[in-house]
């Protein structure tokens, strides 16, 4: 399944129309123990770019964004109890929600792995 | 720039071991420092530390809603009351206790003649609605302290009702917006530099507006090119702080006004900096038209371990008549206190109240005490000591530490720092830690956001020199440290009541209430 | 100055190690046309401890304390006995002289103090987390209702006419900006609350309802069917205690289904104090709903060597985080005021909590029925703990004050609450404390029957 990357340091992975998202390990390593996750409510209506949900660590609160457009079909209850998963499997288990894409263009302007690699190794 | 040392206190590197002092006891209690349970652990639903008359079960009016559950909470007798808060309170560092340079929160000594006067009973044991005729005194301390405030500032009135400094940001505000409207100009956005405290956003967005930042120089001033190129007929006001959150004077303050008025804008500042400049600045020379004063850092009344505050709001002429109520009015004979009974008439523009009661009566007398005593040339003088106090603390401090905009010319009161310099995997916090270790309460530390590593110290005019080249010697020493990566700074603090708390743990597993 | 630790010599050998000659060389940055020479005109010059102590000595000596006369005020700001103890601790210079506990290696008593307080603030009212304090009761009730539309997404409240005047104007001047609708009448002089007609008033767009217990005219109402009527609607009900002794003696908020509980702490270990510094008190029923709360909050953990101990936490809710996305712009708390109460209330324990409400309610019933005897006053209340409304058959305003003049401090004017009249203008609001002496009800009851002559 075809993985993209974001500048804003999230990840989505499409299968069909529906889309998984969370951050990468990049960014979970910049924000520190993280500690709670706020995901979007099924059903939520997201736009391109527009704030989706939040992740907090101790002492900073930061927006993830929406890669692309959609409704969201499932927010991950995992991190409810466990927000340590974002750290120890920030591309995996510690994903944070799926959402059913509305305009599969809206990928075309993500970048794929290496991009995104080279793109962290620039900062 | 190792001064003598006066006091006879001996500096040096700890190398304690693991566990402290590395001595065990049976109770857990080291010498002097004591552990201490929480009340819940000691007291008992049957102990209590005051005598009543036992209940009488004959009348009850309750309206059938009399208590059935216990509480739940604990009591204590009177010496194991005394005992319990006494123990805690040691495990606390204060001004007190020595130098507290926390940057931005000017911590300065609190006189106890301000104390004394705040509980005699003529102000402490009055209600906040009794007649006028039995409360002239304590109106006319409110009127007295409001003339020091306008007069010190030269503005043209002012707001006592506000509870604290953000309360007071939120009152500003108000008056602006109610004024733009008043004017039929709506407008939505309100400036603030990036350097700004949290609150000045916080406060915008609240009054209803959108928040956006302005950019600062490479000198750490508001950039005012990028502010005319920002301004416009949808911004209300410019949140500004003078002196700035990096401890430096807004040079350009005048044009910065100027700018903001030629917009049709207006210009608030957050005066919690005031203390840089009483008696030499006044902010209405500047163009200010709200600014709070923060009576608690400015005016000495005591923090009390994280309030009550007090920040009543000096106002231009074209905000006045936006004031909140209640406010004093001086009339013939006396005073008389504008509130809801006199109807719309006494304030036909007021945006209306923003509190119960009139405002901290408790800390305009420790205040004014404060002011009396120091009158006009005490406070010329604060501001020029705490001025002084941190410009020494910087010119003897740059040789070890960066400080970003050491080289723009003296700061105000306070210096800042940043963490360039320091050898990989040793940050800010770490040097704050070790100053513990060495008996002094930390810098702020990574405020303003503008500096990487921040580190903001403000020794206030109440430290003397040989404090300060106590704290200097310290910091000389954690900074070489810290340059040179010695990674045992990441134990630090060895030496107090808690070694580093676990604050991950705290955020994602809260217990806020004790479950026993 | 004895405030000025520096000497002219220390100045001069800073000044060399700085490189400027003067201190007015320090302030280069002001432009000089703002920058000040001189003294201020028109402002005295310093003045010893002792003027200054004789001065404010007779400023307070033009009012008249409460501990001067027989004193009845309440209606949010209640006068009870505060033992001498609290004061001293209070006044521990670790304690007063320190800051918001940043660094908790070296505050663990402030921290440990606003855990106790916060768990025994969640236990009075019925909840399962408080903070660790607000400005006031008032800025209290403001933030709940904000909080209250964070939750439910809505923003309408509806306000009892029973909440007090100052609690709701506070509420509508902050509505009036962020463009929440809140809705609210003026009290009529009945012996009930207006809480099942709130109940049939809520619906799908209220987002709380907000009551007073007991309200300002002194009456006690059973929140539990509009806590239901609310959650139905998916509201949230707010309760509001501007008298917490009262829940020495009555059932909590919390247990007849209160979302939010608010509170005026100033009635423990505070005092008066002419209307502030008070402290505002904030708990919440469900835990869940923790990370909408305003307001510092603090936390039990562990240290590096395992040891228990207290940070302040969850502060990405905070304006020094979240900045415009806050929960609330609040900054500075009322800490040395929760300390104050939080004092007070181990002193007083269960057994004196309940002592005490209990010599409150029979003082206050006693006073009534005494009242109730002058000729002309009517007691409103048929519920109430130590606080009740009476209606003489002349305007209270002027009557308050003519018995001020007399030398007895008779309660507060309806009148001076709600200026627009409707029978209101009658009505005094009288709280009698366990301050309040059998003599001190004779004077007032003498006085009425005197005045209404």
């Amino acid at each position: 399944m075809p993985r993209y990357f974001t500048e804003d340091h999230e990840w989505i992975e499409v299968d069909g129309d529906t889309a998984t998202i969370g951050i990468t390990d990049y960014a979970q390593g910049q924000l520190g123990d993280i500690v709670f996750v706020e995901v979007p409510a099924v059903g939520t209506q997201l736009a391109k770019g527009k704030e989706a949900a939040v992740v907090e660590s101790v002492k900073a609160a930061s927006d993830v964004f929406a890669p692309v457009s959609g409704t969201v079909s499932e927010g991950n209850a995992a991190l409810e109890d466990e927000p340590a998963l974002v750290n120890s499997a920030p591309e995996g288990d510690g994903w944070f929600f799926k959402l059913t894409i509305t305009d599969a263009g809206e990928l075309d302007g993500l970048m794929d792995e290496a991009k995104y690699k080279a793109f962290v190794a620039s900062l | 720039m190792n001064a003598p040392n006066s006091s006879g206190w001996k500096p040096g590197t700890p190398e304690a071991p693991e566990g402290a002092s590395g001595i065990e006891t049976v109770t857990g209690n080291r010498g002097l420092m004591l552990e201490e349970p929480l009340i819940f652990e000691i007291g008992g639903s049957d102990t209590c530390g005051v005598d009543l008359p036992e209940p009488s079960r004959d009348t009850n009016r309750l309206g059938g809603l009399a208590r059935s559950e216990p509480l739940g909470l604990p009591g204590l007798s009177e010496p194991e009351t005394v005992r319990h808060y006494t123990r805690l309170s040691r495990q606390n560092y204060a001004i007190d206790c020595g130098i507290f340079p926390l940057g931005s929160c000017t911590m300065k000594h609190n006189p106890r003649l301000n104390e004394k006067v705040a509980r005699m009973p003529g102000f402490a044991d009055l209600h906040p609605l009794q007649p006028e005729s039995t409360v002239q005194g304590a109106l006319g301390v409110i009127d007295e302290l409001a003339h020091w405030l306008i007069t010190l500032t030269g503005m043209h009135s002012v707001a006592m009702s506000p509870k604290a400094g953000a309360h007071g940001e939120l009152c500003g505000i108000l008056c602006i917006r109610a004024a733009l409207e008043a004017r039929g100009d709506a407008r939505s956005v309100i400036l603030v530099p990036e350097s700004a405290h949290g609150t000045n956003p916080a406060t915008a967005a609240f009054a209803g507006y959108a928040v956006e930042n302005i950019p600062a120089t490479a000198e750490g001033r508001v950039d005012l090119p990028a502010l005319k190129a920002r301004l416009g007929p949808d911004v209300a006001a410019l949140m500004i702080t003078n002196p700035n959150t990096c401890g430096l004077f807004e040079r350009e303050m005048k044009a910065i006004s100027d700018a903001v008025h030629a917009a049709g804008a207006l210009v608030y500042c957050d005066g919690a900096n005031f203390n840089a400049i009483v008696g030499r600045v006044r902010p209405g020379d500047l163009g200010v038209d709200a600014m709070h004063i923060n009576l608690h850092k400015t005016f000495s009344t005591p923090h009390g371990g994280g309030g009550p505050g007090s920040g009543p709001v000096v106002l231009s002429e074209a905000l006045a008549p936006f004031a909140p109520l209640p406010f004093v009015r001086a009339v013939e004979g006396g005073f008389e206190l504008i509130e809801e009974e006199d109807g719309v008439a006494a304030a036909p523009q007021s945006f209306g109240r923003m509190t119960a009661f009139h405002g901290q009566m408790g800390m305009f007398t420790r205040a004014l005490a404060y002011i009396l005593s120091h009158g006009i040339d005490g406070l010329r003088q604060v501001s020029g000591d705490a001025v002084l106090n941190a410009n020494y603390l910087l010119r003897s401090l740059d040789d070890v530490l960066d400080a970003p905009f050491g080289g723009t010319g003296p700061c105000m009161h306070e210096a800042l720092f940043s963490d360039e310099g320091f050898a990989d995997g040793v940050a800010t916090l770490d040097v704050a830690k070790a100053l513990i270790d060495e008996g002094f309460h930390p810098m702020t530390m990574y405020f303003p956001l503008v500096v990487h590593g921040a580190m903001l110290v403000e020794p206030t005019e109440c430290e003397s020199k040989a404090t300060l080249d106590q704290f200097i010697l310290a910091l000389r020493s954690i900074a070489e440290r810290a340059k040179a990566g010695d990674q045992s700074l990441h134990q630090a603090p060895r030496l107090a009541p808690r070694r580093r708390l676990d604050e991950t743990l705290a955020a994602r597993q809260p217990v806020l209430t004790y479950e026993g | 100055m004895r405030y000025l630790p520096l000497t002219d010599a220390d100045r001069s050998a800073m000044l060399d190690v700085i490189g400027a000659k003067s201190i007015d060389e320090l302030f280069a940055d002001v432009s000089r046309e703002s920058y000040l020479t001189g003294p201020i005109e028109g402002l005295p010059p310093h003045a010893s401890e002792m003027a200054v102590e004789r001065y404010m000595a007779a400023l307070a000596a033009q009012n008249l304390s409460a501990g001067e006369a027989p004193f009845f005020l309440g209606a949010g700001a209640y006068r009870h006995h505060v033992p001498a103890s609290v004061d001293h601790l209070i006044q521990r210079g670790e304690f007063l002289t320190s800051y918001t506990p940043y660094q908790p290696e070296i505050a663990q008593g402030t921290l440990q103090m606003l855990f106790e307080f916060q768990t025994q603030v969640a236990r009075l009212f019925g909840c399962a987390v408080a903070n660790a304090s607000m400005y006031d009761g008032s800025t209290a009730c403001w933030e709940a209702i904000a909080m209250a539309g964070r939750v439910t997404k809505r923003g309408k409240a509806l306000l009892s006419s029973g909440l007090h005047p100052h609690y709701v104007s506070t509420a509508k001047t902050m509505a009036r900006f962020n463009g929440d609708i809140v809705e609210y009448t003026e009290p009529t002089l009945t012996a009930d609350t207006d809480f099942t007609a709130l109940s049939g008033a809520v619906d799908g767009e209220t987002g709380c309802v907000v009551v007073q217990y007991p309200d300002i005219l002194g009456r006690i109402g059973d929140m539990t069917q509009l806590a239901e009527a609310c959650h139905a609607a998916g509201a949230l009900l707010v309760a509001v205690v501007t008298e917490p002794v009262a829940l020495g003696a009555l059932k909590s908020p919390g247990e007849m289904g209160a979302d939010i509980v608010v509170g005026e702490g100033q009635a423990l270990g505070v005092g008066l104090q002419f209307g502030g510094p008070y402290l505002g008190l904030f708990a919440i029923r469900d835990p869940k709903h923790v990370r909408q709360m305003p307001g510092r909050l603090c936390g039990e953990t562990v240290d590096a060597e395992g040891k228990r101990g207290f940070v302040l936490t969850l502060s990405t809710r905070e304006q020094h985080i979240r900045r415009e996305k806050a929960t609330s712009n609040i900054c500075t708390n009322s800490g040395l005021c929760a300390l104050a109460f939080s004092i007070h209330l181990t002193l007083l324990g269960e057994k004196g909590l309940r002592a005490l409400a209990a010599e409150n309610h029979r003082l206050a019933c006693r006073a009534a029925d005494r009242l109730a005897k002058v000729p002309g006053v009517e007691v409103l209340n048929e519920s109430f703990f130590n606080e009740f409304t009476i209606t003489v058959p002349v305007e209270s305003r002027p009557l308050v004050r003519d018995l001020a003049d007399k030398g007895v401090l008779a309660g507060v004017s309806l009148g001076r609450l709600y200026p627009d009249g409707d029978r209101r203008e009658n009505g005094i609001i009288m709280a009698v404390t366990e301050t309040v002496t059998s003599e001190d009800i004779e004077a007032l009851a003498s006085a009425l029957e005197e005045a209404l002559a």
